[in-house]
């Protein structure tokens, strides 16, 4: 009876924390975030968002990594969100106006929490998902860059390392601390399911290298990057 | 009855109505997708070419771009470089854009080459 009393008061305080995450949402991130939905269905749609879709957070983000991240985030796109807001024309290649781009809005670890517990209830629809999952497994760093450059040309829009790759695209040396391993086979199996105008394209890569590129993602991720930054 | 039917059928085409991806202008499209690689102006110096093993087609050359017909524009658009035997690295966007995109993407590279 007793437990059964702990177990409830849990519960009703959990929610209430979700809550209380739910209402820092609404004031302090609706302005740049879309939290209920769709995703946006033009070009000029997309680009009017200021930040990612947070709508399906609780299908995408590890919640671990998102409550340090809200504590203390970290650039992700090297380019900002849409990169086409935030380049120059150079002398070789067109660069990042750096002058652009803002440092994201921190949260107090106890808002993190919150925030963290209302987004993780923020779930995906079974057609956005699709129904491959991540069935585990690893491989070598090296025979993974393979499949991820040579087999599939993924390194020309994403770093594989720090100042290493393409910048268009989210940094992806770090994508398996951030996202969900289901997640990662999903989208890559189908962007456009997530975000019809999402300047990713579907490759078409064959499910068995989809795992294999999941698996190398992880092995990547193991590396203490900040660390080395 | 029938007039439940008739609901349902409107109920219906209204959410296919509005599930249908919207078309986008060419100079849109070339902004969201093209550009990463091919670069602000179209001359092949995208954001992403430093690690490139492969340079990006510089769509502002006559020379580069003038032996292609608009079929084979439209066909590396659609199906990426590797089915014209090209690189990898240029992807294929059969999944961004709808065919009607596509053509008008072909239009707006005659524009950017000024030839064909
Ligand atoms: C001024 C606009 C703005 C506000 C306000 C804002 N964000 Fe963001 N957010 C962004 C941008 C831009 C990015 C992409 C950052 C990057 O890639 O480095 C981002 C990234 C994120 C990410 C990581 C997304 C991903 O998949 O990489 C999360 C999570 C997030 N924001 C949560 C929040 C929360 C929670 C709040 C409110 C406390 C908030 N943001 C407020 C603009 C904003
Ligand atoms: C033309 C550039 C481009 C190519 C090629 C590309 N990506 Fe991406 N990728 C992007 C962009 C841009 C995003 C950010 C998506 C968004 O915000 O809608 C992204 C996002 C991702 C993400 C993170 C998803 C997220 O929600 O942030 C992963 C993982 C990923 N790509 C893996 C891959 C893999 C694997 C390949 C090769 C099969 C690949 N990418 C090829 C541009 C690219
Ligand atoms: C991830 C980088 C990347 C993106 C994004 C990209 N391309 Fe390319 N594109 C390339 C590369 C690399 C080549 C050169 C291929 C070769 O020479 O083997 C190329 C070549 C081409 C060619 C010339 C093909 C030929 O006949 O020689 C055309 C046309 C083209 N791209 C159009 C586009 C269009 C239109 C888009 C946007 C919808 C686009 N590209 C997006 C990398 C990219």
């Amino acid at each position: 009876m007793k437990y059964l009393f702990l177990l409830v008061a849990l519960i009703v305080a959990n929610a209430a924390l979700a809550d209380d995450g739910m209402l820092i949402l609404q004031n302090r991130c609706a302005s740049c975030h879309e939290l209920s939905g769709p995703a946006a269905q033009s070009v000029q749609e997309l680009w009017q968002r200021k930040g990612p879709d947070l709508f399906y957070a609780g299908s995408k983000y590890n919640a671990e990594w998102l409550e340090k991240w809200l504590v203390k985030p970290r650039r992700i796109r090297p380019a900002g969100h849409h990169p086409i807001q935030h380049i120059k024309p150079g002398n070789k290649r067109d660069m990042i106006d750096t002058t652009t781009l803002r440092p994201h809005p921190a949260l107090s670890p106890n808002d993190a929490k919150k925030v963290t517990k209302a987004l993780m209830k923020l779930k995906a629809t079974a057609e956005m998902m699709g129904t491959a999952v991540f069935k585990g497994g690893s491989i070598s760093v090296s025979f993974g860059e393979m499949v991820f450059d040579k087999f599939n040309g993924c390194m020309a829009c994403h770093e594989i390392e720090p100042g290493y790759g393409g910048l268009s695209g989210p940094e992806v040396y770090t994508a398996a601390k951030r996202y969900q391993a289901d997640y990662l086979v999903s989208f890559i199996t189908d962007p456009q399911a997530w975000n019809p105008k999402t300047p990713m394209p579907n490759r078409h890569v064959s499910a068995p290298n989809i795992q294999k590129i999941v698996q190398y993602l992880q092995a990547l991720a193991k590396e203490n990057w900040d660390e080395k930054k | 009855m029938r007039k439940n039917k008739l609901f349902l059928t409107l109920f219906v085409s209204l959410l296919m109505l509005s599930s249908a991806a919207w078309s986008d202008d060419a100079e849109d499209n070339y902004k969201n997708y093209c550009w990463q690689c091919h670069g602000m102006t179209g001359d092949g110096m995208g954001l992403n070419v430093q690690d490139m093993s492969v340079q990006p087609r510089d769509h502002t050359s006559a020379k580069a771009m003038g032996g292609r017909s608009d079929a084979d524009l439209f066909k590396v658009i659609k199906e990426g470089g590797l089915a014209i035997d090209k690189s990898v690295l240029m992807p294929p966007w059969r999944d961004s854009l709808s065919d009607d995109e596509i053509h008008d993407l072909v239009k707006y590279l005659r524009k950017l080459c000024q030839c064909g």
